[in-house]
């Protein structure tokens, strides 16, 4: 298993190099070609949306960011450090309302793209996990 | 690649001609756009995507936002698009249902409701 990490401050302009990583490591990995538009796309998302929780929580942390290759399979582990209340909701942000519907848009997008995903949040912060397959044959040495 | 854009006026249409890459970082340009356009007295606009590379949910809410916008003042927003990874995301979301989408800036020109 190879992993390669990125670590971002949290700001937009930072999310397109996000997605230019993901994609490269994500076509190393064996991920079709045809499928490379959304891992840019999801991983955009995910991104986009932890930077957004950052700011409005005001969490100076970086963004983080896993690309997992696997023997069958390529994922993405986008993590933020927002803390959640029990609820789910975010702790303490003035304009939830605004951030939760722009959080719900990205997250529409990444189910809408991606069979396989994985949402998880806590009071440390929160979690996507996304795959994708690949053939077996593709993982050069 | 960064976001650019160019408007132009085609009988009592506006036409935003939009290339680049819409996203979290340059989303806020196209709002900016949208918003000066709708202050100004143009109702009816016509956002050609054909030169959009990349457009993510932020776009799309900068989009729905423009259209809201035009609805205030009974105007209308079209999108041009014939790219499918494009027209993909419209879909996904649910967003071909809100948006007239057409194949030409003609057609968009030419279309009344």
């Amino acid at each position: 298993m190879a992993t390669v990490e990125l670590r971002f401050s949290a700001l937009p302009e930072h999310v397109r190099t996000a997605r230019l990583v993901a994609a490269a490591v994500a076509r190393r990995s064996g991920v079709e070609e045809a499928v490379l538009d959304e891992v840019r796309l999801a991983v955009g998302e995910a991104c986009t949306r932890a930077v957004g929780l950052h700011q409005t929580s005001g969490v100076s942390a970086p963004v983080r960011v896993l690309l997992i290759e696997e023997e069958k399979q390529f994922s993405i582990e986008v993590g933020d450090e927002a803390p959640r209340s029990a609820a789910g909701a975010l702790a303490g942000g003035g304009d939830e309302m605004d951030a939760e519907s722009e959080d719900e848009m990205g997250l529409a997008v990444i189910s809408g793209l991606v069979d396989d995903v994985e949402v998880s949040a806590d009071e440390h912060g929160g979690h996507i996990r996304m795959s994708w397959p690949t053939p077996p044959t593709a993982l050069l040495p | 690649m960064d976001l650019s854009l160019s408007t132009r006026t085609v009988g009592d249409r506006t036409v935003v001609e939009v290339g680049g890459e819409i996203d979290v970082y340059t989303a806020p340009k196209l709002r900016e756009q949208l918003v000066e356009l709708v202050n100004d007295g143009n109702f009816h606009l016509v956002v050609d995507m054909e030169g959009v590379d990349f457009l993510d949910s932020t776009g799309l809410g900068v989009l729905v936002g423009g259209l809201k916008r035009v609805r205030a003042h009974e105007g209308s927003l079209r999108l041009v698009c014939n790219q499918e990874r494009i027209l993909k995301i419209f879909r996904i979301t649910g967003l071909t249902k809100v948006f007239p989408i057409h194949t030409s800036v003609e057609e968009a020109v030419a279309a009344t409701d």
